[in-house]
């Protein structure tokens, strides 16, 4: 702030605060005393009794003064002025996380140097993690992280970037970005429904054999790229295996066509700006237990 | 309607006007309320939602306030201040045909709201959601409002402008300037507008608006109604000049400052929310100032209590006006602050104001213009006045009740941590830990609500029938 702006606020609050004061003490009465004089004003049969301020109100207002002269003395208020104890809110939400970090960071560090398979069964860390999981993961992947529609779960045996500890770290330190492109434009409606048979064929539920045919034909040539040829998806960019039953956008023929057409975009957020590593280490270790 | 007008048209005053502000009053009453006690039941059970978009929460919350607020509080402030403007400089209103248009352009905004903000057009400012051509209708409502009220102030018949006015004067000011500040916005269609302001200082703007729309629309408004209608119905003088004094200068002057609470431990520079925090603080002594001389006014005339329930709606009103200036200072303190923030506590302590101080001062207020505006000697059910006081206090104590507790449930909820430094619970538990308190909070709602149903039949049958004259305080004085 430029020091006018800075004076502009010092001089505003300072004529509030002296404006308060004097009209505070130039009404005051020096005789105490309840009167039954009135002002003589009348309106609409009202009248106004002249008596004084009464003490203890008058009392609470000058301490309340008082108070907020020695507040703005201590902590900043008057412009550019730092206050006599220099406190900001940035300065108490680092000593604040500066204490935590005293008090619990060896306790983690220990779990940070030990493998994850080793401590996922821990009692204590499942603990940790799990709370940790319900304030940060939860809100997407649900409480008991069985996912939910367009949401992984992470409680089976299917992943779609792999499942092994140092996958799992990786996906919650740096996210994931998942893209079904729209195929719609490119096969068609037909080649869209033929597709769509063939999947439900692979995963044993029957359909004309004629479009299932036609279905393969079109899925070796612009599926197979990231699904694979047998359709076993690939970890590598997340392309999920399409014929274990599990769906995360549903398993309904319209639902997969709805797929295949339109495409799907999926994310993952990258946690490495708000969990420490040794966090994201202990959450790794829950989420793996949780498939153990 | 106009045979009824000619027989009750006041030789001297525009009671007409008022008559129309104060019915309205009782019905936005019902409406505003409505909503409030169905997004309550939301809150406690979301199939309420209906899968609707017109009937959703985020929805209705902003039709809520704002029909209670400025439709409800609207309408009784209109009505009062008319009435009062009026009554204490023996002035006819400046001009009948402008105070008509306030009325009408008034009920038109609201029925705007009503239309647009279940659609969903919105301006995602809180208490301030209405788009850019209802703005310009408020302006213009306002601004005519303004020319009636001063207007008549100008041509008086009295030389002392009473205390009551001071206040409504500056409530209608500051309305004004707050509303075309915090509205400055760039509209891109009929329906869709853009804030001039970005980031930290829309937000600052914005809370500087919230904030003083409770300081001067919820607070200077009602305080001008209970400076006439408390020593009114009391009989009694107004306690001091001298506190009336002090505490209106030192109540616009610090109010205007106490925004920035809203925004403590946000990306807004320390300094403000210092400042912010400091006259909060201060704020104290003149809210109190306001409690103190409506409740002093009535010593010597306490007896009235036991038989007058108007005057019960007026001093419990001022109990919660009292409670609820001491709690918001004090909630103000960044490290109060930092638990209460975002929690329901908030909730309770907008509705102690809102219930207790600002519909309570209403209802009695109201309680006391009908006989009046409809010539009658007094309400059809003094009796009927009784249950409604006791429907309103209860239906006010279990909101404000459940709601501190969900809030501090909830706010020491979120900063619990375990042994190993794990936050102990997951926002969702607290939620649903918070239960009960929504099924309280709703029954409190909705026995306040009651209440006002109560209010529309005895209001219903004062207008409709011969009411028998009784030796009844209601309206004595007001010939």
């Amino acid at each position: 702030m430029t020091s006018f702006w800075s004076l502009w606020i010092i001089v505003l609050t300072t004529i509030t605060i002296v404006g308060l004061t004097w009209i505070l003490f130039g009404n005051r009465k020096k005789e105490q005393r309840k009167t039954e004089r009135t002002t003589g004003h009348v309106a609409d049969g009202i009248e106004e009794y002249d008596n004084p301020l009464p003490a203890w109100w008058f009392y609470m207002f000058v301490l309340t003064i008082v108070w907020g002269i020695g507040y703005l003395i201590i902590y900043p208020g008057m412009g550019n002025y730092p206050g006599l104890i220099g406190w900001t809110q940035l300065g108490q939400y680092d000593k604040e996380v500066a204490a935590a970090e005293t008090k619990y960071r060896a306790m983690r560090d220990r779990y940070l140097a030990l493998p994850i398979e080793e401590i996922a069964s821990d009692p204590s860390v499942r603990k940790m993690g799990m709370r940790m999981f319900s304030n940060n993961c939860a809100q997407c992947h649900g409480g008991d992280a069985r996912g939910s529609y367009g949401f992984p779960n992470l409680a089976d045996d299917d992943w779609l970037y792999g499942g092994n500890p140092a996958d799992i770290k990786a996906s919650i330190t740096a996210g994931r970005q998942s893209a079904m492109p729209a195929w719609g434009s490119v096969i068609g409606e037909q080649g869209v429904a033929d597709v769509t048979a063939y999947i439900l064929s692979i995963n044993g539920r029957d359909t004309a054999a004629e479009r299932v045919n036609a279905g393969q034909q079109v899925f070796q040539t612009y599926c197979v790229a990231c699904h694979g040829a047998d359709a076993g998806g690939n970890p590598a960019l997340g392309a999920p295996n399409l014929k274990n039953g599990i769906w995360l956008y549903g398993g309904s023929a319209e639902q997969i066509s709805h797929s295949i057409r339109a495409g799907r975009n999926g994310v993952m957020p990258a946690h490495a700006d708000s969990l420490s590593e040794d966090k994201i280490h202990i959450l790794a270790a829950y989420v793996y237990g949780l498939s153990q | 309607m106009s045979e009824l007008n000619t027989a009750l048209e006041h030789p001297t005053y525009n009671y007409k006007v008022v008559r129309q502000f104060a019915v309205m009053t009782v019905v936005w009453g019902i409406v505003g309320m409505l909503v409030g006690v169905l997004i309550a039941a939301q809150l406690a059970w979301p199939a309420l939602n209906f899968d609707l978009p017109w009937l959703h929460f985020g929805r209705l919350r902003p039709l809520h306030t704002n029909a209670v607020i400025f439709a409800f509080g609207g309408s009784a402030l209109f009505a009062t201040s008319y009435y009062i403007v009026q009554r204490t400089c023996q002035t006819r209103l400046l001009w009948d045909k402008l105070a008509a248009f306030t009325f009408w352009g008034w009920q038109l905004v609201i029925v705007s709201a009503a239309v647009t903000l279940p659609l969903g057009i919105t301006t995602s400012k809180e208490y301030a959601e209405l788009e850019w051509p209802i703005d310009i209708l408020i302006t213009v409502v306002w601004v005519a409002y303004a020319v009636v009220f001063f207007g008549t102030i100008m041509k008086r018949k009295t030389t002392h402008i009473y205390v009551a006015n001071w206040f409504l004067g500056a409530y209608i000011i500051a309305v004004a300037v707050l509303h075309i500040i915090n509205s400055m916005e760039i509209p891109v269609a009929l329906t869709k507008s853009y804030s001039v302001y970005a980031g930290t200082v829309d937000a600052m703007v914005q809370w500087w608006y919230g904030h003083n729309a409770v300081g001067f629309f919820l607070t200077a408004g009602f305080l001008g109604m209970m400076y006439y209608f408390v020593p009114k119905q009391a009989e009694r003088p107004v306690y001091s000049y001298r506190l009336s004094i002090v505490h209106f200068w030192a109540l616009v002057a610090v109010y205007i400052w106490a925004g920035p609470h809203h925004l403590h431990y946000t990306a807004l520079p320390n300094w403000a929310q210092s400042l912010g925090m400091v006259m909060s603080i201060i704020l104290l002594a003149p809210s109190w100032g306001g409690m103190i001389n409506g409740m002093m006014t009535l010593s010597g005339a306490w007896d009235k209590l036991r038989s007058d329930p108007i005057l019960r709606f007026l001093v419990v009103s001022l109990s919660f006006y009292g409670m609820s200036t001491f709690e918001g200072p004090m909630m103000s303190i960044r490290t109060v602050n930092a638990l209460s923030h975002y929690t329901d506590w908030t909730i309770g302590h907008v509705h102690s104001g809102a219930l207790g101080w600002v519909a309570m001062i209403s209802i009695g207020a109201i309680y006391h213009l009908i006989p009046i505006l409809f010539a009658k000697p007094r309400m059809y059910s003094v009796g009927l006045i009784n249950v409604h006081f006791w429907m309103a206090t209860i239906g006010t104590v279990l909101y404000i009740v459940s709601m501190w507790v969900n809030g501090i449930l909830q706010g020491l909820m979120w900063r619990a941590y375990n042994q190993d430094g794990t936050l102990t619970y997951s926002f969702v538990e607290s939620v649903a830990a918070s239960y009960p308190g929504y099924v309280v909070r709703f029954l409190g709602g909705a026995i306040f609500f009651s209440g006002m149903l109560v209010m529309a039949y005895n209001v219903y049958m004062t207008s409709r029938r011969d009411v028998e004259s009784q030796a009844v305080p209601a309206t004595a004085g007001a010939v």
